[in-house]
């Protein structure tokens, strides 16, 4: 059976993921994502014309400063901190 | 008892003190916040994470003088039916160690069926709450979607998820819903009102009608479960329940929708874990490659599920899977407010089948999301769904799943405190 996606379509969705996987992981989940996306094909018969109803509204609270998570709260789990702010890895 | 069941993640204990949960020792999941306590969604990426505040549910917990006494294994980020997934090891069931406690939330049910705790905070975005629930032979409560406050709970798919309670018995599971349910200001899609779920459960049922969904009974479902399912449909009888067969095509489309959904929302929240904020960080020489490699400490099915939503979602295949889902997705809900403008509940069995053995599902996911089948169509609808003990096929715990009309928490409680009475 033709395989809706291959080894290198795994490598590429990965890297849109940002999530490294190996070789070895990317050939391991071929067969499994083709099963579920072949299981996705449930969906084709799914109308298109399907109109969502729509009984939500927005809950907005006046857009005024309120007590906040201190810096320091907010920095203490970063590894990296420099100044007060979260210090990331260059941007090539 | 011999084996470890390793129900938790980390041993605290927090909270105590007056209030209507004084007399409760409580385990709360690791994916919710709880202030200077470690909290991983049983993964590697968020290992050594300290929240600086407490979610809203936990906060509640606290001020009803609950004692937290620890935090619960899960599968990684809830993504699981079996709590094998989490990087800091497989959860037992502790009805039989050889067997899963079902999952996401299955250390909170394994604490509870052991009797560790005596009540837990589960989450359920696809039945996290009520898998486990049933395969340990305890009650789980997903409330209705926007009863309970999300603050603080680390997110996998915001538009399914919930918090939920689990406990022994109905009537504890009420308890804890009095306390963490009702409006919260820091959580927009949460502003109602909650009622008294513990004194509404033992209030007489009168002239409930249960509908039985064809769809939820049929091929998928083991022949032990099915027994026990109809023992509690004549149980309900006995109380003088009416049961209905009915049908709600769109449930065959249920479990596909909710996939595509959970993981294209997975793989949007998931972004945040990149080693800068929180978390160990990764090595490389730009931040695509830094962030990769903190991120390769995702486990498989996370990764699965992060891979599969970036591609169900990208250029080309959105409306393929993604447009066809949210179609799906207002399909049942009309399914369910048709079927629930005529009854008063929806009955099924919660699992279509017993608790797998450890392992046995591990390497082929699809089977896994199979199993899904019977829970994962309420998350769609965001209606209130409870799994209550039902009886044992090949000596293992069955559940019974009862689900109701959007905010019928009490109603939905009572017939379930009617059955746990009868049966």
């Amino acid at each position: 059976m033709e395989q809706r996606i291959d080894a290198d379509d795994v490598r590429h969705v990965a890297e849109l993921a940002r999530v490294e996987v190996t070789d070895d992981e990317a050939r391991g989940f071929v067969d499994e994502f083709n099963d579920v996306l072949d299981y996705f094909e449930t969906l084709d018969d799914v109308p298109d014309d399907v109109e969502a109803e729509d009984d939500f509204e927005n809950v907005l609270r006046a857009d005024e400063p309120e007590p906040s998570l201190s810096q320091d709260d907010a920095l203490a789990n970063a590894e990296e901190t420099e100044d007060g702010y979260f210090k990331g890895p260059s941007v090539s | 008892m011999s084996v470890d069941i390793n129900a938790f993640v980390t041993r605290c204990d927090i909270g105590g003190g007056d209030g209507a949960l004084s007399d409760l020792a409580v385990g709360v999941k690791d994916n919710i916040s709880t202030e200077g306590v470690e909290t991983t969604c049983g993964s590697r990426v968020l290992e050594g994470y300290e929240p600086p505040y407490d979610a809203t549910v936990v906060a509640r917990l606290k001020d009803a003088g609950a004692r937290i006494v620890g935090k619960t294994n899960m599968d990684e980020f809830g993504m699981g039916t079996t709590t094998e997934t989490s990087a800091y090891g497989v959860t037992r069931n502790p009805v039989d160690t050889d067997h899963v406690p079902g999952g996401s939330s299955g250390g909170s049910a394994a604490a509870v069926a052991a009797g560790d705790v005596d009540a837990a905070l589960g989450t359920d975005t696809g039945g996290s709450v009520r898998c486990p629930a049933a395969f340990c032979g305890v009650v789980g409560l997903k409330p209705t979607y926007g009863l309970v406050s999300r603050y603080g709970l680390i997110a996998y798919a915001n538009s399914l998820e919930t918090v939920g309670p689990m406990a022994r018995d109905v009537e504890t599971t009420a308890r804890l819903l009095d306390v963490i349910a009702g409006a919260d200001e820091r959580d927009g899609t949460c502003n109602s009102e909650a009622d008294d779920y513990a004194d509404a459960v033992e209030e007489p049922t009168a002239d409930v009608t249960v509908a039985v969904p064809q769809e939820l009974v049929g091929e998928g479902v083991e022949e032990g479960v099915r027994s026990v399912f109809e023992a509690s449909l004549d149980s309900l009888r006995d109380e003088g329940a009416e049961v209905r067969e009915v049908s709600m095509p769109s449930l065959e489309k249920a479990l596909a929708a909710y996939y595509v959904i959970a993981m294209g929302e997975a793989s949007s929240n998931l972004a945040r874990f990149d080693g800068v904020r929180y978390g160990p960080g990764g090595e490389g020489d730009d931040w695509n490659d830094s962030f990769a490699d903190a991120r390769g400490r995702f486990g498989d099915e996370v990764k699965r599920r992060v891979m599969l939503g970036t591609y169900a979602l990208s250029e080309g295949y959105y409306g393929d899977y993604y447009d066809k889902a949210q179609n799906a997705r207002t399909l049942v809900r009309r399914d369910f407010e048709n079927v629930l403008d005529d009854a008063d509940v929806v009955a099924s069995p919660t699992m279509p089948l017993t608790p797998f053995r450890v392992g046995e599902v591990l390497d082929d996911p699809m089977q896994m999301y199979l199993a899904d089948a019977n829970t994962t169509p309420v998350n769609l609808a965001g209606v209130p769904s409870v799994s209550v003990p039902a009886g044992r096929a090949d000596d293992l715990p069955v559940g019974l799943q009862l689900t109701a009309g959007r905010f019928e928490e009490a109603k939905l409680l009572r017939v379930a405190r009617a059955f746990e009475k009868a049966r």
